[in-house]
């Protein structure tokens, strides 16, 4: 029985982690639906990227409010997760605080997870507050009804509550340190858990030793929980962060892809030795469709983007075509892109592996031409977004298949088109006259 | 400066047997648009000044395909790239001055991929170039002391991070340069890129031109400068929606250094 509590501790640590890789593996395969894109190439350029944007949130800062508190919410989380590994430690092995042997260095890693954990709850009460005191208006958005606006109210509460119970079971352990208790030697600092302490006064030993015990318990299954929770959740983004920055666009944001099933035949039409009338060879592929219309016509970059949005919503507020009440919003785009992912990972799942037509796709059933047809191709979604998200690479692919594959553009547009096809020109002027101007005065 | 433009094409510099330094884009709003015309003759008088040695490949050029990309008619772009590279590939040409940012954006990162490779700069690049080699010289003149805001093209800015060659024109006017409260990386778009300009805007509160005009209007600007034919289409006539057409000018960077040249 002596063992009881260790025993238990480790089912829960293999449950919560098993889950979660469970998830993890899920992630993966739905990610790589999409199509294959090599990017190998530049790697210090893309470490650097990472370590810049993802690590030093760069970006984040852009809005100095919202970037200031969050780099306390990353740093605080990041760092007081170094306790994270003593609790499971002293989990199984049945120790108390096993690295207080580490003497003054652990006094000062105590107090330093404290002093980020009272910072962490200020950020985190300041962000609810920007959410539903303040009402900022990214956050009310249409996409941002119902379960998205929950997620982002929820994961504040349960950084809250782990917050809450990292000092709870500081404060007791550290009057349990005082009363000289069994097991709770004096180790550690407590700089904000002391200045609680004093409403335990008065608490006998065991009541203490039960209130440490279930804040320590419950912080850890908390915690275990909130990991399973992110596969769930907007907040994927504090782990994919990291690869999407890395996998970021290098090239400079103006320059589009050059299409090279379009290269192929455009080379064909213009080879003078290709046979117009030649049989297409009996193994030959099937062209590739242009554009696309669902996500596994986006290439696996572009899926990836979709489940690391955190729908913070800095590419909307800087849309030009959402600022003038046109439907386009660039975070709806990711959002639309991750849910119906991962609809089509559940249909996946729930045939046995292989994806039966659900007479569903992202185009028309999330995303409609009008949002698409709104973009400047501005850049400025993809200039905000603080982990390099390039929500324009989607519009455009699926522009390509609305013109391509299915010939509807708006008329204007076709009409643009056809002046460039017949004189080489958007406008419907003749290519002689193209040097008229340095004539007339 | 009544004189007339001096405008040599490319067909007459091979037939010399000559090449020159550099070749003018000139781009379909700067060929036929009536506003953009007048940028594009500004922009010759200073080449013409300079005594810059440049063509034009006049009816041998052809849309870079920009507006069909970005409308997603890939196919259409790549005819038109493809077409255009021959053409300059032709005539051997290594570098290019465009007055359009979308023209410039096209073939600087669009067309390498296909096979054309040119040194591709932004016509107030190439001026900002002149101007440090002693080549044109710039007194602020009418401009001095004036408040211009510059509206930031997307597809010279953010799309290619050039945000200083034209603040560094007006700078040298003599003029105060004001910014508005979005500019540079965050500068808001005009409203014309991604074909926008070839079609009606979809249903909304107010067009985007209108809140940009706005934005620029906050500055209480004399002249609003602009560094793109379809941002400077976009921005005039925004100004003459708010009816401030009498007080406020919007002019490309080449138009004033030709205005204050007095060319």
């Amino acid at each position: 029985m002596q063992y009881l509590p260790n025993v238990i501790f480790v089912i829960l640590l293999i449950a919560g982690i098993g889950f979660f890789v469970k998830n993890v593996s899920k992630l993966k395969r739905n990610i790589f639906l999409g199509k294959e894109e090599s990017l190998t190439d530049d790697k210090p350029q893309r470490w650097k990227n990472m370590a810049k944007i993802a690590l030093g949130q760069s970006k984040m800062v852009v809005r100095p409010i919202a970037g200031a508190l969050h780099i306390i919410v990353y740093v605080g989380f990041v760092i007081i997760n170094i306790e994270v590994l003593e609790i499971i430690l002293d989990g199984i092995f049945g120790t108390h605080r096993m690295f207080a042997v580490l003497g003054p260095v652990y006094d000062f890693l105590i107090g330093s997870f404290e002093v980020l954990a009272l910072l962490v709850i200020v950020a985190v009460v300041i962000f609810w507050i920007r959410r539903n005191v303040i009402k900022l208006k990214r956050f009310f958005k249409p996409e941002m009804e119902g379960w998205p606006k929950n997620d982002g109210n929820l994961i504040l509460c349960i950084e809250l509550v782990l917050m809450v119970l990292f000092l709870t079971m500081n404060g007791a352990d550290y009057q349990l340190q005082q009363m000289g208790a069994d097991h709770y030697a004096e180790a550690g600092a407590f700089p904000i858990s002391s200045i609680i302490a004093p409403m335990f006064e008065g608490m006998s030993i065991s009541s203490l030793v039960l209130l440490e015990r279930t804040a320590w318990w419950l912080h850890i299954a908390g915690i275990l929980f909130f990991l399973n929770y992110l596969y769930y959740s907007k907040h994927l983004h504090i782990l994919l962060a990291f690869p999407n920055t890395y996998y970021g666009k290098l090239t400079p944001k103006g320059q589009f892809k050059n299409l090279q099933s379009v290269t192929d035949e455009v080379k064909m039409m213009m080879d003078p030795d290709a046979d117009p009338y030649a049989e297409p060879a009996e193994d030959a592929a099937v062209p590739d469709k242009f554009g696309a219309s669902d996500v596994q016509d986006l290439s696996w970059v572009q899926l990836l983007n979709a489940y690391t949005c955190t729908e913070c919503g800095r590419c909307t507020s800087e849309c030009p075509a959402n600022q003038t009440g046109k439907k386009l919003s660039p975070r709806k785009i990711m959002m639309d892109t991750r849910d119906r992912l991962e609809e089509v990972g559940k249909n996946i799942d729930a045939n046995k592996g292989e994806f039966k037509d659900d007479g569903k796709q992202l185009l028309n059933d999330y995303i409609t031409p009008e949002e698409l047809w709104a973009c400047t191709s501005c850049n400025a979604c993809v200039q905000a977004c603080p982990i390099s998200i390039d929500p324009l690479s989607i519009i455009m692919d699926m522009r390509q298949y609305l013109v391509m594959e299915q010939s509807a553009a708006p008329t204007d547009l076709n009409n643009m088109m056809g002046n460039i096809e017949n004189n080489g020109a958007p406008w419907p002027f003749n290519q002689m006259d193209r040097l008229n101007w340095s004539k007339e005065s | 400066m009544a004189s007339e433009l001096k405008v040599p094409t490319m067909a007459e510099f091979f037939a010399s047997g000559t090449v020159p330094e550099v070749l003018f884009w000139v781009g379909c709003a700067g060929s036929f648009d009536d506003r953009a015309k007048k940028i594009t003759k500004a922009f010759v008088k200073i080449l013409n000044k300079a005594n810059v040695s440049f063509a034009v490949l006049g009816t041998e050029e052809s849309c870079t395909g920009d507006p069909a990309k970005r409308a997603g008619n890939e196919f259409l772009f790549q005819m038109q790239a493809v077409t255009n590279i021959e053409v300059l590939n032709a005539y051997e040409i290594k570098k290019i001055v465009t007055a359009c940012p979308h023209c410039f954006n096209t073939i600087k990162n669009e067309y390498p991929g296909l096979g054309g490779n040119y040194e591709v700069v932004h016509h107030t690049q190439f001026l900002k170039d002149l101007l440090s080699e002693g080549r044109i010289s710039m007194e602020g003149g009418t401009f001095k002391g004036k408040r211009i805001t510059f509206h930031d093209p997307c597809y010279l800015g953010r799309a290619n991070g050039v945000y200083e060659a034209p603040r560094d024109l007006i700078r040298k006017l003599d003029a105060e340069l004001i910014e508005m409260k979005s500019c540079k990386q965050r500068g808001l778009c005009c409203g014309a890129g991604g074909a926008q300009m070839f079609k009606e805007p979809e249903k909304g509160d107010k067009d985007v031109n209108i809140e940009r005009t706005e934005q620029a209007l906050e500055t209480k600007p004399e002249i609003i400068a602009a560094g793109c034919p379809f941002c400077n289409t976009m921005m005039t006539d925004g100004v003459k929606n708010k009816e401030k057409e009498d007080d406020v000018a919007v002019m490309d960077i080449a138009e004033m250094i030709a205005a204050a040249e007095d060319l």
